[in-house]
């Protein structure tokens, strides 16, 4: 446990000395979010219902644009093969890694998401439940992307492929974060929804470390 | 019984074996494509007796279904494929994971596409974004992240196994698939065939359809070993066995 947290605290830590590029994608949230405005509609009546969307589908892409990150430095300057080496095992020390991410981007989109729901229109209420999606969904992304970033983490230009990779996978918590925004936008039950967000993540917690461990190894062996 | 199944499976597993015993396999494979495929067809699309509602319409049924069962069995047969691969590192289901990827992504376009053509007359559209068609083009664009990875790294085993993770992970979609027509109210029709009930339409209709499914299914086999004796020649070229083989094949003047 220690272990992780070291973990956590050193990616944190090596995040705040340049603080731009954690910056960055939350800069490309709220512009990616105020595109749809200005290039479909700046109507009230279209951008209320489509705000839960607009938000989830920005916040799915600004998480994806911070995911190459996350393992290739440390696989370049050779700090990954020392985690490997160490004594603890390299899943829960992969998690930790990815919990920094969380940190250093889930979080701050679900703080953003209040500003920018409040700009697309969307009554207070939903927002709280937006917000709640935020808090179950974004682990969802950085685990389930975590995957594809070991995956690709020694390719020369992986972004696009990291994309293409990973954006499948992110679908099913999309449509259910969007699906309990829009109940909630009907005055509709939306449990339902948040509790299968839960089950999501909780699946993606106990399998997806794994699967990034075995491909972190698998990108070190290249 | 046991130590006959082990020698048979490692003399699969070795690819100068694989190459030696799939060309006698994939002669008969090709052969029952070649038979089923059209006799299934014939069958279906001319003299089973007309949908009672659809009319002739529902006869693309004997190709939609066979390609997008396919599909699926495609992916699974990848994913064991996978856990192969990451587990005992065997060359050859490596192959055969990479072989049996651009066939699989074939067949889900296929499916998609002739199930297009099919919604257009029944439905009165093209496309509805509903569970199961979305499940099936997420299906595909899983095929393309595998056939992407493969084009992205160099070193064909790495490339391998960094595939079969990918694999692994993406095989939650399947079981979404099947059961997208029951956990959800959708457009699209349930399952035509189950294991344990018998289906909800006449024999002159399904058997047909059993047919074309048997036949596509051979189809695959046979392209899958097609593409992994290729696969094989390719990576193996180095070695003593098929530098022997082909300099015959060279001589004898082909």
């Amino acid at each position: 446990m220690n272990a992780v947290w070291q973990v956590i605290r050193r990616d944190v830590t090596l995040a705040m000395r340049s603080r731009q590029e954690v910056a960055n994608p939350l800069i490309f949230f709220v512009l990616c979010a105020s595109l749809f405005p200005l290039g479909v509609s700046p109507d009230a009546d279209f951008l209320r219902p489509a705000a839960g969307g607009i938000l989830w589908v920005s916040a799915l892409l600004a998480t994806l644009l911070s995911l190459d990150s996350l393992f290739r430095a440390d696989l370049e300057d050779g700090a990954l093969e020392q985690l490997v080496l160490t004594r603890h095992p390299f899943f829960v020390l992969v998690l930790g890694k990815v919990a920094a991410h969380w940190l250093l981007t889930g979080l701050p989109l679900i703080l953003l998401s209040p500003l920018l729901g409040v700009m697309l229109f969307l009554p207070q209420d939903v927002i709280a439940v937006l917000m709640l999606t935020l808090l179950l969904g974004t682990p969802v992304l950085s685990l389930v992307g975590s995957v594809g970033a070991a995956l690709t983490a020694g390719l020369r230009g992986a972004g696009v492929l990291l994309s293409l990779l990973v954006i499948p996978l992110y679908v099913p918590v999309l449509i259910f974060g969007t699906g309990a925004v829009e109940a909630a936008m009907q005055g509709m039950p939306y449990n339902g929804q948040l509790a299968l967000m839960g089950g999501i993540l909780l699946v993606s917690l106990v399998t997806a470390p794994f699967a990034a461990a075995a491909a972190v190894r698998i990108s070190l062996s290249a | 019984m046991w130590t006959r199944f082990k020698r048979w499976f490692h003399q699969w597993g070795s690819p100068k074996g694989f190459y030696e015993r799939s060309q006698r396999w994939g002669f008969w494979l090709g052969l029952a494509a070649l038979i089923l495929i059209p006799a299934g067809l014939v069958w279906g699309l001319l003299f089973a007796p007309q949908d009672y509602q659809q009319g002739h319409s529902f006869r693309i049924i004997y190709f939609h279904v066979p390609a997008a069962m396919l599909a699926q069995s495609a992916y699974v047969f990848m994913a064991v494929a996978g856990l192969v691969v990451l587990v005992w590192r065997m060359k050859v289901a490596e192959m055969m994971l990479k072989s049996a990827a651009p066939i699989g992504a074939t067949f889900c376009f296929l499916a998609l596409f002739t199930g297009a053509v099919w919604g257009k007359p029944t439905w009165g559209t093209w496309w509805v974004w509903d569970a199961r068609l979305t499940s099936m083009l997420i299906l595909l664009f899983l095929y393309m992240g595998v056939i992407a990875l493969y084009g992205a790294i160099r070193d064909r085993q790495i490339a391998g196994r960094a595939a079969s993770v990918l694999v692994l992970v993406g095989v939650i979609n399947i079981p979404i698939i099947k059961y997208s027509v029951e956990w959800w109210n959708t457009l699209h029709q349930p399952a035509t065939f189950k294991l344990t009930e018998k289906p909800a339409m006449p024999v002159e209709m399904w058997a047909p359809l059993a047919l074309c499914a048997l036949g596509i299914y051979a189809c695959f086999a046979y392209c899958l070993l097609l593409r992994t004796r290729n696969e094989i020649l390719e990576r193996e070229k180095r070695t003593l066995w098929v530098r022997k083989l082909l300099t015959k094949e060279v001589e004898s003047g082909v």
